[in-house]
């Protein structure tokens, strides 16, 4: 589904990917983790164009992200995102936040979008809020109302960006339960998160970055019972230990 | 004291050139603003060329004078065998120049707007310009209120550049009236006044939109 092949990003003169190797399957969750700066978001960014790579070769969904050829727009709707900080739209309601993209990119009429959008308000728990706007819900809401924004394309990938980062405390459960459900479901998941009881629970792969590169890819059992790599240990004991 | 038999007895022409000028300033206000947000984007789209046509737009018109712009119109033009009447010479004129200054205001709204609302929307697969429409520009429009509203403003009080070409705007009347009856004084100031009747509800307009929208959000 994804299969990044000797990739290498820079910018300028940073080199931010190197030589970045990792093949995800269909219906994998996948959780990215490592230390600040390592080059997570930006691996993930790639997988949608948000950011283009300097060399090397990635296939999303049989298609070569970088080639001029390729239809972005095109690839995008099979790919749904969700930021660290939401990036709902303020000056649309929680309905027209999630029906924008349907309605625009794949023509879906508007009743359909709204039924849509209806069903997977239903399914993140809170359709109770689909004619409020975003500054009025609690962080938790707004995620959850991004992620049914991303699911409402019916995208075969879905990409989160430490999508709990920017909660409270006691809302993280709600926008990981949602995500946890999804999993459960067969959807291809990549994600970035400082989780570690998610990434226990729902990943089938760990990948450790450090420094642009990956250290070491593991499933999770064996990653946190026994990581390989001395940085995978260092960086575990202390985000475990805070 | 004023006097009110100047007003009375020219009512004719005030009222034809305050209908004028304020036909001019609405016609210029929709053609700027349009010209205005085009450029704008074309400054920010990620394509070269058209961030070269949109600087070169705002850099070379900004810093010319109005009244040179609607020569250019006026006589310009003329002389290659394309003829407007002075009235859309000068209110052409008039939008290609408030298009600059709108254009750098749109620009800056534009660039406030926080980047992940792009990015949000282009990974939805908007394209650029559905991205644009549809999530930058409305939010753009509303952090601008402000010194859009300057810029209507200025564009109302510019618009008298109309009469040095007779573009039968308030200003053309008011000369008119003046070399008329040799009275000077008391007739631009009713001239002034009706600017006033233009450009205070414009502005109080603005403002209370200003409220509205810091209250909607
Ligand atoms: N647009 C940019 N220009 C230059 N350097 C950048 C840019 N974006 C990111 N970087 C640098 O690239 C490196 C990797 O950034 P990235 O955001 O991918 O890290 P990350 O692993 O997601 O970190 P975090 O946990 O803090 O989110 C960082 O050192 C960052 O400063
Ligand atoms: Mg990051």
């Amino acid at each position: 589904m994804i299969y990044f092949h000797q990739v290498n990003k820079h910018y300028g003169d940073f080199h931010v990917l190197k030589d970045i190797n990792l093949t995800i399957e269909q219906g994998e969750v996948v959780v990215i983790i490592g230390p600040s700066g390592s080059g997570k978001s930006t691996l993930v960014r790639c997988i949608n164009r948000l950011e283009t790579i300097t060399s090397g070769e990635l296939i999303v969904d049989g298609v070569k992200v970088n080639d001029k050829n390729t239809d972005i727009n095109k690839l995008r709707r099979n790919i749904g995102m969700v930021f660290q900080h939401f990036n709902l739209y303020p000056h649309k309601t929680v309905l027209q936040n999630i029906t924008l993209a349907p309605m625009k990119v794949l023509g879906v009429p508007e009743k359909e979008a709204k039924e849509t959008a209806m069903y997977y308000l239903e399914k993140v728990g809170i359709p109770d809020k689909a004619n409020a706007y975003p500054t009025a819900l609690s962080g938790g809401q707004q995620q959850r109302v991004a992620i049914a924004r991303g699911l409402a394309m019916k995208p075969k990938i879905m990409l989160f960006d430490e999508p709990t980062s920017a909660l409270d405390p006691e809302t993280i459960g709600e926008v990981l339960d949602v995500m946890k459900t999804l999993a459960r479901e067969g959807m291809t998941m990549v994600v970035v998160t400082h989780e570690m009881g998610f990434a226990r629970e729902v990943a089938d792969r760990i990948v450790f970055m450090d420094q642009g590169r990956i250290l070491e890819e593991a499933p999770p059992e064996q990653f946190f019972a026994n990581p390989r790599e001395e940085r995978a240990r260092l960086f575990l004991s202390r985000i475990l230990n805070h | 004291m004023l006097d009110y038999s100047i007003l009375i007895e020219h009512w004719d022409m005030y009222m034809q050139g305050f209908a004028n000028t304020l036909k001019a300033s609405v016609l210029a206000l929709i053609g700027s603003f349009a010209i205005g947000t085009v450029m704008a984007v074309f400054r920010i789209a990620p394509i070269r060329p058209l961030n070269w046509i949109g600087a070169a737009y705002v850099e070379f018109i900004r810093n010319i004078p109005l009244i040179l712009i609607v020569f250019v119109f006026f006589v310009g033009l003329p002389a290659i065998g394309i003829r407007f009447d002075s009235f859309t010479a000068g209110t052409l004129g008039l939008t290609v120049y408030t298009a600059a200054f709108i254009a750098e205001v749109i620009r800056a709204g534009i660039l406030a707007v926080p980047k992940g609302q792009m990015e949000a929307a282009r990974s939805s697969g908007l394209t650029y310009l559905q991205a644009m429409w549809y999530v930058i520009l409305p939010q753009a429009v509303k952090i601008v209120i402000p010194p859009m509203g300057n810029q209507f403003i200025n564009l109302v009080k510019n618009s008298s550049v109309l009469g040095v070409i007779a573009g039968l705007d308030l200003m053309y009347f008011g000369d008119l009236i003046s070399s008329e009856t040799f009275v000077t004084f008391d007739v631009y100031i009713f001239v002034a006044l009706f600017y006033l009747l233009l450009t205070i509800p414009l502005s109080l307009g603005v403002g209370a939109l200003e409220r509205r929208l810091a209250k909607s959000r």
